[in-house]
């Protein structure tokens, strides 16, 4: 069988599509023989990508995974006319009849980073380079608070928005903003390592995010939440080849082995690496859940009772700040 | 007061690429000839100050490896405009298409290099003043060899013979010529000169303000220092302030998010450039003050006759 994949960037980022080559090979290497895999990397969010696909098609290709959001519409288009290839569309939230959809926890991984943020930080006050203010990136700072609040309650985030995924001078730029306002643990949801090197340079602590960024930091890295998709990669082409694949949405975290907290640093205690284990084991038997109530947001208005829990479809949504995020949500009105 | 100290150090340190590609520009202005392809020129050098620093670690080395790279593509942009006197906005701006093209061509194979911890900078002893020191002394060498440019300029425009014949050549080609300047030759040694300097302020970006290489990484700074010398109305000390101004904005906007003052972020964004275009309507509604200031031959081609 034949599967191809479409990147929007270079393979060579260090962070996103980085991570999805890792796991296109991963996946290749477990079903060896059965599969072969090629890909396109660099492909705009745009026209382009439409073509990109329906060549990949026209060269015999059965399975095809588009790994950003702006792939959506392109492959739709393609997935009527090509009713005999199947479509693998990650973060998106359109299906068809041959297409589907496949998205990481990336949260989870939020909320482990946070644990080790709140042992972390001396002047309790956090910051997050944010990217573009869809759920997504919000979710994943509220995780990231959340994570830090557990072991460290009087702990402050502070965000800082650049509206780009990927603009490393700036992103650097909005780091050093953060460090001079007193933050001194820095998480970003940009793609690029720019903002743990400027927490580097400053001597102060920080994350990767998507890959494992320890060798940009070695001093300033705190961990990286790294993503793998092999997992689902190897399980999709299994699908795929047995027959039994069918349109469903799949949103794998740390319990699948899709996102998981890798290279803690030296200096992290023990007791935070504990709780960030306690935590994985309770995500991985279900016993433990981020996103339940007692939660209040920003304006100190309950949003989940004690006892409360979010569905997937109140977690796909999210559009506010919990407590102790500072500063106004660029989207809210 | 600490965060404002803090702020006026970030606001040097961004404006500082600034103000060192705008005081190079001055140089090619006040001859008469106008380089739009500064950011072009501004990638070619942040990607070769970025190799260089990858297989030396030493900065100066990539500033410079950045400055001889543009040095070598003004070089060929001179000969066309003073030899070949073919349209000054139009070649300035192929050059700057090929050279955001051509850096993301040979930048490919560095895009996940990384350069490592950089020494502590700062001058020794005045970096340890209370507020003084973080905000003024603590900075990049690059960032006082700006500082100290913008004066050797000042100087050299206003107070130097040599300076004076470049105004000269700037004002009236022809005249000059009567005098026995060689145009052609000084307005090509003046293009050069504004070359390494823009060359040198890419390679800041890439390995000093920024230790890494991603495609379209200038991200317009080429734009605003061409902009910058009008701003500037082609004073080296103005620039350098302006230069200033500029970085504090793009800083101030971060610091007022991080403050969580609630102000649209697109509009924020944009905020340089609003500046920008706002101070060239207030300077070009006096057309004398712009006559005064303004080298009268900029982008007009010279033919020196027989």
């Amino acid at each position: 069988m034949k599967v191809a994949f479409v990147y929007v960037g270079p393979v060579g980022d260090a962070g996103w599509t980085f991570a999805h080559d890792k796991a296109r090979k991963a996946a290749e290497a477990a079903l060896a023989g059965k599969v072969k895999t090629s890909f396109v990397e660099n492909v705009p969010e745009a026209a382009d990508a439409e073509r990109v696909i329906r060549d990949l098609v026209d060269q015999g290709n059965t399975l095809i995974f588009g790994t950003t959001f702006g792939y959506m519409e392109p492959m739709l288009k393609v997935a009527s006319d090509s009713k005999a290839v199947k479509f693998e569309h990650a973060t998106g939230y359109k299906t068809a009849d041959n297409m589907r959809t496949y998205d990481s926890r990336t949260f989870e991984g939020a909320y482990l980073a946070g644990v080790v943020a709140g042992a972390m930080t001396k002047s309790k006050t956090l910051g997050v380079v944010a990217s573009i203010p869809i759920p997504e990136v919000i979710r994943n700072i509220d995780s990231f608070t959340l994570g830090a609040q557990s072991v460290n309650p009087a702990v402050k985030t502070k965000v800082v928005w650049v509206n780009k995924w990927f603009d490393p001078p700036k992103e650097g730029e909005a780091a050093q903003a953060l460090l001079d306002q007193g933050a001194d643990v820095l998480m970003q949801n940009t793609d690029s390592s720019a903002v743990l090197q400027t927490a580097e340079k400053a001597g102060k602590m920080a994350f990767g995010w998507d890959s494992d960024m320890s060798k940009f930091g070695p001093n300033a890295h705190l961990a990286s939440a790294a993503i793998d998709w092999s997992p689902y990669y190897t399980k999709a082409m299994q699908d795929a080849l047995g027959g039994s694949w069918k349109v469903e949405p799949t949103w794998w975290g740390v319990k699948e082995g899709a996102i998981d907290l890798v290279s803690i640093s030296d200096k992290v205690p023990a007791s935070a690496r504990d709780k960030v284990a306690e935590v994985k084991k309770g995500l991985k038997d279900g016993s433990f859940v981020i996103w339940k109530g007692p939660l209040k947001d920003q304006s100190d208005k309950e949003v989940l009772k004690a006892g409360e829990s979010f569905d997937v479809k109140a977690l796909l949504g999210i559009n506010f700040y919990v407590k102790g995020v500072e500063g106004k949500l660029p989207s809210a009105k | 007061m600490n965060e404002l100290a803090l702020l006026i150090a970030s606001a040097i340190a961004s404006g500082t690429p600034l103000a060192i590609a705008a005081l190079g520009l001055i140089i090619n202005e006040r001859a008469g000839v106008i380089n739009l392809g500064a950011e072009g020129l501004m990638l070619v050098a942040a990607i070769a100050g970025f190799a260089t620093a990858v297989h030396t670690h030493n900065d100066f080395l990539a500033l410079l490896a950045g400055a001889a790279a543009s040095v070598l593509l003004t070089a060929a942009l001179g000969v066309l405009l003073i030899w070949f006197n073919t349209n000054q906005y139009a070649t300035g701006l192929a050059l700057s298409l090929f050279g955001s093209g051509f850096s993301a061509f040979v930048g490919v194979s560095y895009t996940q290099e990384n350069l490592g911890a950089h020494a502590a900078a700062g001058i020794p002893g005045l970096s340890r003043l209370p507020w003084l020191g973080p905000a003024l002394f603590s900075h990049h060498a690059a960032v006082y060899f700006a500082m100290f440019l913008a004066a050797a300029l000042s100087w050299f425009f206003f107070r130097s013979k040599p300076g004076l014949a470049l105004r000269a050549i700037g004002e009236s080609p022809e005249s000059a010529q009567a005098l026995g300047y060689d145009v052609r030759w000084i307005r090509f040694a003046a293009l050069l000169c504004g070359g390494a300097l823009v060359g040198c302020a890419g390679a800041f970006v890439s390995v000093v303000a920024t230790p890494l290489w991603v495609e379209g990484m200038i991200a317009g700074k080429g734009w605003i220092a061409l902009a910058l010398t009008t701003f500037a109305t082609w004073r080296p000390g103005r620039a350098l302030l302006g230069a200033y101004l500029f970085g504090g904005v793009t800083m101030l906007q971060l610091h007022l998010q991080g403050r969580g003052v609630s102000v649209p972020v697109e509009l924020l964004t944009a905020l340089p450039y609003l500046a920008t275009v706002l101070v060239l309507v207030l300077i070009s509604r006096n057309p004398r003050f712009i006559a005064a200031n303004m080298p009268s031959s900029l982008g007009k081609p010279f033919h020196p006759g027989a």
